[in-house]
């Protein structure tokens, strides 16, 4: 999942703190990141039964304001945007192309009437604001945009403490803020936005302080019991939840409805880019749908260009794969051909040459008990 | 960092034990074992297999990455620890005691020579 570097390497404003806590580093999305800290499945483990703070601040972070902010958001993203979005709600979507590919995936949060935030992948975000910035002068002309990245940073706290350890913190009202919400407020002291999202399968916030309070904020939460974690805990516990990954379980090549992302896809609301594409496949059906897959025994780990195979034909390959810490087993998303793609359908991958057997599983691979 | 003083070590961070009947186990090291992170798979000759000094002779598995294993000395493998089968685990938990590999019944004793003692292995990791 270490995406090679596209410049000089950035660091986040809590790098000092990752080196500080042991953190071992690598490139991720040109920035130096730490992948684990103790230790991918006690990090984990933390996740699914306490709490876990993980620096996010890598993640692209842009601010729309102005009498056509909506309707730019609205034309960007997948899902409804409308003039009815409650002003402090959040919504997960994508971004595509005119072709209906997926550009992106990410939240857009309303703030104001006239005031929105949206979040985008690391590896995405240039992509994104270029792109954006294209619609914005070509058709949106009365908003603006601001990347404020590198000016507010974002922890994401997350697992089954998360909430309770951000009331005490940062007096956080989880009854006030919903998941799929957003407050503005203080954090520590500071103007600061809280989140109730996340990308692990379990409820949390995504804390965004002015960069400068981060570093004093993630050494309160750690000090009320938060466990410090890495990119590797985030992807295995995203792959469980059945949360996708841009780059690697969507691209450009790939529709919302190939993705299995529908629900996310709000063909009956306005317009959006790539909307007469994506209303195609969802009318007419998709060749290849991502489906989960679980091998029986535990055995070598599928991992992302492992063939996949149904009879003894290749029928497609793991985009994501690896180890579920929590539901202990090897797991993987592939794209196959959609009447293989059910669950219950054999199937066997190829890791380096060892077949693994396996059934095709409905998603999430992993959900939080309620 | 823990480093017992009673077995031998070869440069790709395996070590070699000397046991009372003439065979030697063979695992990897806690340096080995911090540096690959949390273990998820090992695939091991079976029994019966040859194995040759310095030699690829199984795969570990982590979360993030996978690594070759490389025999410390050439034999007969007469046990693999099938523990590892579903407590892949204990690699990191015990590299030294209940993570071991395999058992090798040495086809040339001298070969563990070639090996480094504890002080000088850790001086390579240091």
């Amino acid at each position: 999942m270490s995406d090679a570097p596209t410049g000089p390497m950035r660091e986040t404003v809590l790098h000092g703190t990752h080196v500080r806590l042991g953190g071992r580093m690598v490139p991720f999305a040109g920035y130096d990141m730490p992948v684990q800290y103790e230790g991918i499945l006690a990090e984990s483990r933390a996740v699914r039964t306490g709490a876990g703070i993980f620096d996010v601040s890598h993640m692209g972070r842009f601010f729309v304001e102005g009498p056509d902010a909506r309707a730019l958001l609205d034309w960007l993203h997948t899902a409804d945007i409308g003039e009815r979005m409650p002003i402090g709600r959040a919504r997960y979507g994508l971004f595509c192309n005119e072709a209906g590919g997926i550009i992106d995936d990410g939240i857009v949060y309303r703030l104001g009437p006239e005031r929105f935030l949206l979040i985008a992948n690391a590896a995405n975000a240039a992509e994104v604001l270029a792109w954006a910035r294209r619609w914005q002068a070509e058709r949106f002309g009365g908003c603006t945009l601001t990347d404020r990245t590198g000016q507010v940073a974002m922890i994401a706290l997350q697992g089954p403490r998360a909430v309770g350890i951000a009331a005490e913190v940062t007096g956080f009202d989880p009854a006030a803020v919903r998941p799929f919400h957003i407050t503005e407020g203080t954090l520590l002291g500071a103007p600061g936005l809280t989140a109730r999202t996340g990308y692990t399968g379990e409820d949390g916030v995504e804390l965004m302080p002015a960069s400068e309070h981060a570093p004093a904020l993630w050494a309160r939460l750690m000090e009320a019991g938060a466990v410090p974690c890495g990119l590797g805990a985030r992807d295995a516990l995203r792959l469980e939840a059945g949360l996708l990954l841009h780059g690697h379980d969507m691209d450009a090549t790939v529709n919302p409805i190939e993705a299995g992302l529908a629900q996310f896809v709000a063909l009956s609301a306005g317009d959006f880019c790539g909307k007469p594409a994506v209303a195609r496949a969802a009318a007419d059906g998709t060749a290849r749908t991502l489906a989960g897959l679980r091998t029986r025994e535990r055995g070598a780990v599928p991992r992302p260009g492992a063939p996949v195979l149904a009879g003894d034909a290749p029928v497609g390959q793991v985009c994501s794969g690896g180890f579920g810490p929590t539901v202990e087993a090897n797991i993987a998303l592939a794209y196959l051909p959609t009447p293989i793609a059910v669950p219950g359908m054999a199937v066997q991958i190829d890791v380096r040459g060892r077949l693994q057997d396996g059934e095709v599983v409905p998603l999430p691979f992993y959900a939080r008990p309620r | 960092m823990d480093l017992p003083a009673d077995r031998r070590y070869s440069k790709e961070h395996e070590w070699a034990l000397h046991q009372p009947d003439g065979t030697v186990l063979v695992g990897i090291t806690e340096f080995a074992q911090h540096e690959l992170g949390d273990v998820v798979y090992v695939e091991l000759p079976k029994a019966g297999a040859q194995v040759a000094q310095f030699k690829q002779m199984g795969e570990v598995e982590s979360v993030k990455a996978v690594s070759e294993l490389y025999s410390p000395l050439s034999g007969e493998v007469v046990e693999v620890n099938t523990t590892l089968k579903d407590s892949p685990e204990l690699v990191n938990e015990s590299p030294y005691a209940k993570g071991w590999l395999v058992r090798v019944k040495p086809a040339n004793p001298a070969e563990l020579d070639a090996l480094m003692d504890a002080a000088a292995y850790a001086s390579l990791t240091a």
